[in-house]
């Protein structure tokens, strides 16, 4: 205590709660440096640049994997028979409802499902299912996603994301942006 | 608490004179480690502490050895771990004690866990040293954790990708908090850089928190098998040095044998062979399991399978991802809370006739739920690990804290001379 030992606040009461503060302020704008060195880097970031895709190729029923921010994403042409199947599930049936034809893009004919290939539980990358009505299995924990992405059930909440894309020509399709000038 | 002990430090020469009344370090270890008192009736479970010392200096040596050689770049991880194996002299040695070792470490924790839970060790007056325990525990997964991914194999990239997975489950700012981690959007470069850095630096925190566990083990005292204290000093304990340092050391060889038999003989048992496939970020493997000593918890983290809800309303409280992740984290975090989740005055099982049955089916739902953690997510493997998943918290929130009040104990010897005794006739 002062040696003056007065009761009501006095100045040194407030000298001392400035330099706390400050130090506390001063404290984190060290640490924040410290902290935010961890996140992305800047060449990270640079290598998330939207990416191109010939789709002409993908025959109906076929799957490509593509690269973007370093994370995979499948383009899968649905055939006309998975089209159908994907529109008959009842959206009460589902965790996380999504009409199946939200998640179905295309430039002339609306056939393209693209989608990202993490599984939305951890991580992992789901597998096609051969020959089934459902569209991809996850190897690490047993989700089961649609056609188009959607959970049906497993410990993954929700739907694969669908990323921003466009078609800048009726085959040219660009992940990772919305405005076609991007490409 | 001033202690009793077996003799008093009197340095021999001059020279221990000298040092004693600059830095009584010769004294601290002589307090320490010789004329420490300890209950004549340790038994053999309680010489897994001076292993998982040992076990710690052994993984930091071979440790320091391997981060000679070892490339933290994704380019160079997988062929710098593999010149360790055929290149480098020796390195075959020397990355299977350390791969081998961190398994072995495991087993030594268990061990010493679950000797804490049936003999009561966490009760008053040692419910600091218990949790202290507890954050070693945590802080040897996170360093295990870590050390997996270094290699650079299809488990080390799928593994790093499912645990640092489990932030995202956060809401709001989870995707945030994972991409902090990982310093990028997805595993890469610099995951593994950071990786490599941690996986340094956690061991001797480790070791800074065994330092406090000893201290605060040293401050109580050792309990014992009877879970009865200590009364009568000069007959009921021994001086720590020769009689436990030569137990404990005796178990360290047998230890050590059991340890090398592995290292020589069966050195990729507890690995994985999709290790020995280099990362890929397009593939996951068929079936992604995490080393066998993460296993229960892996399973409990897999149960989750479902919603929670407000009934009848269908607004989701806590998604089934969410869900998981805190039903993984809380099995852990309960454990600190068990010296007042258990609230039966008396320690030690042997007096504990009901919870001497429910500690053994405890201890059988942890190994099934191992089990269960190696099998595919799928059918019947689901439904036993909610099953036992339910179990397990059920174990620490329902049955022990029912058990205090409920159970009527057998009659407890009045000290642990009288016990020593009885035995003898027995
Ligand atoms: C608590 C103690 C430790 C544990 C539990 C532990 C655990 C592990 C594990 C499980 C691996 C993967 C082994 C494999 O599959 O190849 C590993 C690798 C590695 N650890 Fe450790 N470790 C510990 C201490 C240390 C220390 C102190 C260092 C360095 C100073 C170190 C350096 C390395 C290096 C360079 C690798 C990569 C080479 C390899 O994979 O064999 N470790 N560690
Ligand atoms: S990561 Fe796909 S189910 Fe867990």
């Amino acid at each position: 205590m002062s040696a003056n030992d007065v009761k009501d606040p006095n100045r040194r009461d407030f000298l001392y709660i400035a330099t706390g503060a400050m130090g506390a302020v001063g404290t984190a704008a060290v640490a924040w440096p410290f902290i935010d060195q961890m996140n992305p880097s800047a060449e990270t970031r640079a290598a998330g640049l939207p990416v191109e895709i010939d789709v002409s190729s993908i025959e109906a029923g076929q799957s490509v994997t593509i690269m973007w921010r370093s994370k995979p994403y499948f383009i899968r042409r649905l055939t006309t028979k998975e089209l159908s199947e994907v529109s008959k599930v009842s959206l009460n049936d589902l965790k996380d409802p999504q009409a199946a034809d939200e998640r179905i893009g295309g430039s002339e004919v609306k056939d393209l499902v693209i989608v990202a290939s993490n599984c939305t539980h951890l991580g992992c990358i789901p597998k096609e299912i051969e020959n089934g009505a459902e569209g991809w299995k996850c190897p690490c924990h047993g989700s089961v996603f649609d056609m188009t992405g959607r959970i049906l059930r497993g410990p993954a909440a929700t739907n694969l994301p669908v990323p921003p894309y466009v078609f800048a020509t009726a085959n040219k399709l660009i992940v990772g942006t919305t405005n076609p000038e991007d490409a | 608490m001033a202690h009793e002990q077996h003799g008093i430090y009197e340095p021999k020469n001059g020279f221990m004179q000298w040092i004693d009344v600059r830095l009584p370090l010769p004294r601290l270890v002589y307090d320490s480690f010789v004329a420490y008192p300890v209950p004549k009736n340790l038994n053999g479970w309680y010489t897994f502490g001076g292993i998982l010392s040992i076990m710690l200096v052994v993984q930091i040596i071979t440790g320091i050895v391997l981060a000679m050689h070892f490339a933290a770049s994704t380019q160079l991880a997988f062929n710098s771990v593999e010149t360790i194996m055929r290149d480098v002299n020796y390195g075959w040695l020397i990355r299977r004690i350390h791969a081998n070792g961190a398994s072995m470490f495991f087993v030594a924790v268990y061990i010493h866990m679950f000797r804490g839970m049936y003999y009561g060790s966490y009760k008053a007056p040692r419910e600091i040293l218990w949790i202290l325990g507890v954050i070693i525990f945590l802080l040897m997964m996170a360093a295990a954790f870590m050390g997996y991914v270094l290699p650079w194999g299809q488990m080390s990239f799928w593994g790093a990708t499912v645990i640092t997975g489990f932030f995202s489950a956060i809401p709001l700012i989870g995707t945030g908090i994972q991409e902090l981690l990982l310093g990028g959007y997805a595993v890469g470069n610099p995951t593994l850089n950071r990786f490599f850095s941690l996986h340094y630096l956690l061991p001797f925190m480790i070791a800074g928190v065994v330092v406090l566990h000893v201290w605060a083990l040293h401050v109580t005292g050792q309990s014992n098998p009877t879970g009865v204290e200590v009364k009568n000093f000069r007959k009921e304990t021994v001086p720590f040095t020769p009689y436990a340092t030569l137990k404990d050391a005796l178990a360290m060889v047998l230890f050590f044998i059991v340890f090398a038999w592995f290292v020589f003989y069966l050195p990729d048992y507890m690995g994985h062979p999709d290790n020995y496939i280099p990362a890929d970020p397009l593939v996951t493997p068929a079936h992604i399991v995490p080393e066998w000593y993460f296993l229960p918890f892996y399973a409990i983290l897999r149960a989750i399978t479902f919603n929670i809800e407000i009934p009848f309303t269908g607004i989701v409280l806590i998604d089934s991802k969410l869900g998981g992740v805190i039903a993984m984290f809380g099995s852990i975090i309960v454990l600190f809370f068990l010296p007042w989740l258990d609230t039966s005055k008396v320690r030690s099982a042997r007096y504990r006739p009901l919870f001497r049955q429910f500690f053994w089916i405890f201890a059988g739902v942890c190994v099934a739920l191992g089990y269960l953690g190696s099998r595919p997510a799928e059918g019947i493997y689901t439904l036993l690990s909610q099953i036992f998943t339910a179990y397990y918290f059920g174990h620490f929130l329902i049955i022990l804290p029912l058990l205090g009040w409920k159970e009527k104990p057998s009659a407890i010897p009045a000290s642990i001379a009288d016990a020593v005794l009885a035995d003898k006739k027995a």
